[in-house]
């Protein structure tokens, strides 16, 4: 049976007749929605790929069935900013020159967002239990010091956040 | 707009080897046998030329309205940064600010198709020449056309920031090539001096980093067609399996189904979406055949030197015999390239022509291959490579462009297959599992007199599509196996390095750095365990057996020396923590590391990595650090943690987690990279960097635990 939902995404409201009741907001935002940024890498929760920001939350998209998103705010990294506004953890990321293939890397700015949405300054240790992506071709270092970076960005104003909103 | 003219093919670049690859260049030598020269001198003689079309600037370079240059690239880009690196070497030549020339992927349909692969590590090194010359003679091209039109003498042109210019006249590129259909070839122009250079060695920006922060759909998996359809292909979960049977009927009644394909290898399903697809290709029920039997304990007992035919490849002076002396044996295990983006591939097959886009790092082979299962010729395939979420090896034969083109075909729409990430743990191409017989004895002046190394390994090269028939008996070594097996010490009088080749019942292939990983941390934790017998330093005691009187070895020489001095390498362990150092030469680029780390709460912490490359000339200083801190990501994630197991006939694990990778809380707080530039040309980056590693590890747990561990992952031995 489809499913009709509106999903606000970036701001913008959609409104969708899900054909399949089941499917994953991922593929929602992937397919229906043409929006490219938010990643498939295992589709089981895993790596991090997909992670947006669902009320301001990260969550995994892959594993989030789309109807779920119903009334609530969705943010992808296409919504986190742009290159005339980045997001300072975007802006962070250009300096720091932290992508290499970059498929992981908006999984992990979407992650490094919601932790500074937290944690305003957050320690080494903060990042270590929060960051739980995975990236293949070792941008680690690069992204640990960005995401200082970022604090220091958004805390002096140089970059404007474009702050996901948590729908609160 | 894009202008292509006519253009008398006559070849004026000509190039030494073209048409053998740089596979063939090493095998050539192994070849020979009994083997004279030093392992210094082969690797540093690797033949790194490019293979491809490198006469014709009209394939390579087009121009838009705006200005812009750009450059179809034969080669991909997969993280490895050399896109920005070929954009820095043509607009050196061009006489044109780096953001005025844009690197795309070539289509097949261009013309412009690298004859080999992206891998290895080659790809600057391979085209600094040609492509500066491709650039400087597009370059002059325009010039002479730009001469004609203005009315001037040649010599009377200037070219600035992409203008040409003669008195108060101007014309921009693309004015100056619109209209032209007869292009007149110069000679060769001569290339810019490494004193004028004003991009090249430069670290500039990676060009592909605007669209990867901001999330542009770049990916092979991003593509899209207009009434595109998702595919699935059913494959086995079990090592060898054969399909007896599948029953499709409930699978093709399943939500969002258009067609069951069963096709003469395979079945697969073609949904309206990616979860359709998936669910409904659980849903056939498949009978199998398979040897369920099969155990990790049966592999490893396999995969034991001694077993299997052996080739010597290095061999100076004298076996070792008698019971002196020291032996250690080493075993690293199956690896999975696990990169992010898993593999696919989106097919349109229209009457007389199918497009492919995919992530791959062999466009020509696919090309070949979807052509030959469509019974087309090749240039009725345009494959369009897109931007690959990681390579590391993974892509060198990427087949399952096939399937996707045969579902497309038997729908009569675009079709795109990916594979889940179950199948892409399940049916990776591994890096072969090694086990390692180290042998040693000093001499009564406290140096080595043997060194041995005696190595197992599945295969690199030898089962790969890449590799011409006929190649691996004649080598009687695998080349990619080898990569790192022979040992650097030269001033050892009696070396032997001796290579056994045994089959596995799975798919092997190439891993980035191949055998380099696996065999340093062999040679290099013995290297070490000998310094310690001998009561000397593991930095002297290296440094004794490295003649100082060849090119490489003095480049060796230097890493190591720079590695400890930048590290304050000591081998007292102090407060908890200990170093470790190594060193390896890949490819004629040496690299020396030391890692620092100590144990809390009973696991590994890296504190911090001190890596010295001597790549030659770096071409983009800040990318040939972010490779040598992918490597050591990498390299530490597969040494530390990582680790395939047969059980009961299946390759597992099959999601990231349980198959442990290197996170955030794991990675070192602190990697320092130092450039050394022995050399005046650029070498091999990509790679060379993951050597000395997982070595440099097993040495520091050896200081602060006083037990050597000989088994990766590195983190059990704890
Ligand atoms: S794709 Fe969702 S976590 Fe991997
Ligand atoms: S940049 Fe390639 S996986 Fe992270």
């Amino acid at each position: 049976m489809p499913v009709k939902v509106t999903l606000t995404v970036n701001k913008t409201v959609h409104h969708l007749e899900l054909e399949d009741p089941e499917m994953p907001l991922l593929w929602a935002i992937r397919d229906l929605l043409g929006l490219k940024a938010t990643k498939f890498g295992c589709g089981k929760a895993a790596c991090g790929a997909c992670t947006l920001l669902v009320d301001g939350v990260p969550v995994r998209s892959c594993s989030y069935p789309a109807r779920l998103g119903k009334g609530k705010t969705i943010t992808t990294l296409e919504g986190l900013g742009t290159q005339a506004e980045p997001h300072p953890v975007q802006q962070a990321w250009i300096e720091e020159i932290v992508p290499q293939c970059g498929y992981c890397q908006p999984g992990f700015m979407m992650a490094a967002a919601a932790l500074l949405k937290r944690v305003s300054n957050p320690t080494d240790d903060d990042i270590d239990q929060n960051i739980l992506n995975v990236c293949r071709c070792g941008t680690h270092t690069r992204i640990r010091k960005a995401i200082h970076k970022a604090a220091t960005l958004a805390q002096t104003g140089q970059a404007q956040p474009n702050t996901p909103e948590d729908g609160a | 707009m894009a202008h292509k003219g006519k253009l008398s093919r006559r070849k004026f670049l000509i190039r030494t080897g073209l048409g053998t690859a740089g596979v063939l260049a090493l095998g050539t030598y192994l070849a020979r046998n009994p083997i004279r020269r030093s392992v210094l001198q082969t690797l540093s003689t690797m033949d790194l030329t490019y293979v491809g079309d490198t006469d014709d600037p009209l394939i390579w370079f087009e121009l838009t309205a705006d200005n812009h240059v750009l450059l179809l690239s034969p080669k991909v880009e997969m993280g490895q940064g050399i896109f920005t690196g070929m954009a820095q070497l043509a607009a050196e030549e061009l006489e044109i600010p780096l953001e005025r020339l844009r690197v795309v992927h070539a289509a097949t349909a261009t013309g412009n198709i690298d004859g080999l692969s992206t891998g290895g590590s080659t790809s600057i090194a391979g085209l600094w020449e040609p492509l500066r010359e491709l650039a400087a003679t597009f370059r002059e091209m325009l010039r002479t056309e730009a001469a004609r039109k203005l009315g001037a003498p040649l010599s009377g042109v200037q070219l600035k920031n992409g203008v040409f210019q003669y008195g108060d006249s101007q014309l921009t590129f693309a004015d100056t090539a619109a209209g032209v259909t007869d292009w007149n070839l110069p000679e060769t122009p001569a290339l810019k001096a490494a004193d004028a250079f004003r991009h090249i060695g430069k670290p500039v920006a990676r060009v592909d980093l605007a669209p990867k922060v901001y999330g542009d759909p770049i990916f092979g998996l991003d593509a899209e067609m207009p009434g595109m359809l998702y595919g699935a292909v059913l494959r086995p979960t079990h090592i060898g399996a054969r399909l007896l049977k599948a029953d499709t009927q409930k699978a093709a009644g399943m939500p969002g189904v258009v067609q069951v394909v069963e096709a003469e290898d395979f079945v697969g399903v073609v949904a309206r979406s990616y979860a359709q697809a998936e669910r409904a290709k659980a849903q056939i029920e498949a009978e199998w055949e398979a040897p369920v039997h099969l155990q990790q304990a049966d592999i490893e007992a396999r995969m034991t030197v001694g077993n299997g035919k052996h080739t010597i490849i290095q061999k100076e002076g004298g076996p070792m015999e008698g019971p002196e002396g020291e032996t250690l044996e080493f075993r690293t295990p199956i690896g999975a390239h696990a990169q992010l983006e898993p593999n696919g591939a989106l097919a349109h097959v229209e009457e007389g022509r199918a497009t492919v886009v995919i992530s791959t790092q062999v466009v020509g082979l696919t090309r070949k291959e979807v052509a030959e299962r469509l019974g087309m010729n090749p240039e009725q395939v345009n494959i369009i490579p897109a931007y690959l979420g990681g390579g590391f090896g993974r892509r060198l034969h990427t087949p399952h462009a096939v399937p996707a083109a045969v579902m497309s075909k038997a729908v009569g729409r675009p079709v795109k297959y990916i594979f889940s990430r179950q199948e892409e743990f399940q049916h990776d191409m591994f890096r072969p599992p090694t086990h390692h017989r180290m042998k040693g004895r000093l001499g009564a002046d406290g140096r080595l007199e043997h060194l041995e190394h005696h190595f197992v390994s599945g295969d690199v090269g030898n089962n790969s599509a890449l590799m011409i028939p006929g190649v691996p008996t004649i080598l009687g070594a695998d080349i990619g196996a080898v990569r790192g097996g022979l040992l650097q010490y030269t001033g050892v009088p009696n070396l032997r390095a001796v290579y056994y080749h045994v089959d596995l019942p799975f798919a092997t292939s190439w891993w980035r750095s191949l055998g380099l990983l696996a065999n340093t941390f062999a040679i290099e934790s013995f290297v070490d365990h000998m310094a310690a017998k001998a009561g000397q330093d593991a930095l002297t005691f290296r440094l004794q057996h490295i003649p100082q009187d060849d090119a490489l070895g003095a480049r060796l020489r230097a890493v190591l020396e720079r590695a400890a001095k930048a590290s304050a390498y000591t081998e007292t362990v102090r407060a908890g923590r200990a170093m470790g150092l190594a060193a390896s030469v890949d490819a004629g680029t040496p690299c020396a590391q030391v890692v620092e780390l100590s144990l809390e709460e009973g696991k590994i912490r890296i504190h911090k990595v001190t890596c010295v490359l001597d790549p030659g000339l770096a071409v983009n200083p800040d990318q040939v650090r972010a490779q040598c801190e992918g490597s050591i990501h990498m390299g530490l994630s597969a040494a530390l943690y990582e680790e395939m197991q047969v059980v009961d006939g299946a390759l597992t694990p099959v999601i990231y987690g349980p198959y442990r990778m290197l996170l955030m809380k794991d990675a070192p707080r602190e990697i320092e990279v130092i450039l050394l530039q022995g050399k005046e040309t650029p070498g091999p980056v990509g790679e060379p960097p993951l050597g000395p590693i997982g070595a440099a590890v097993a040495n520091a747990l050896f200081r602060l635990t006083g037990k050597r561990p000989v088994r990766m992952p590195l983190a059990k031995s704890i």
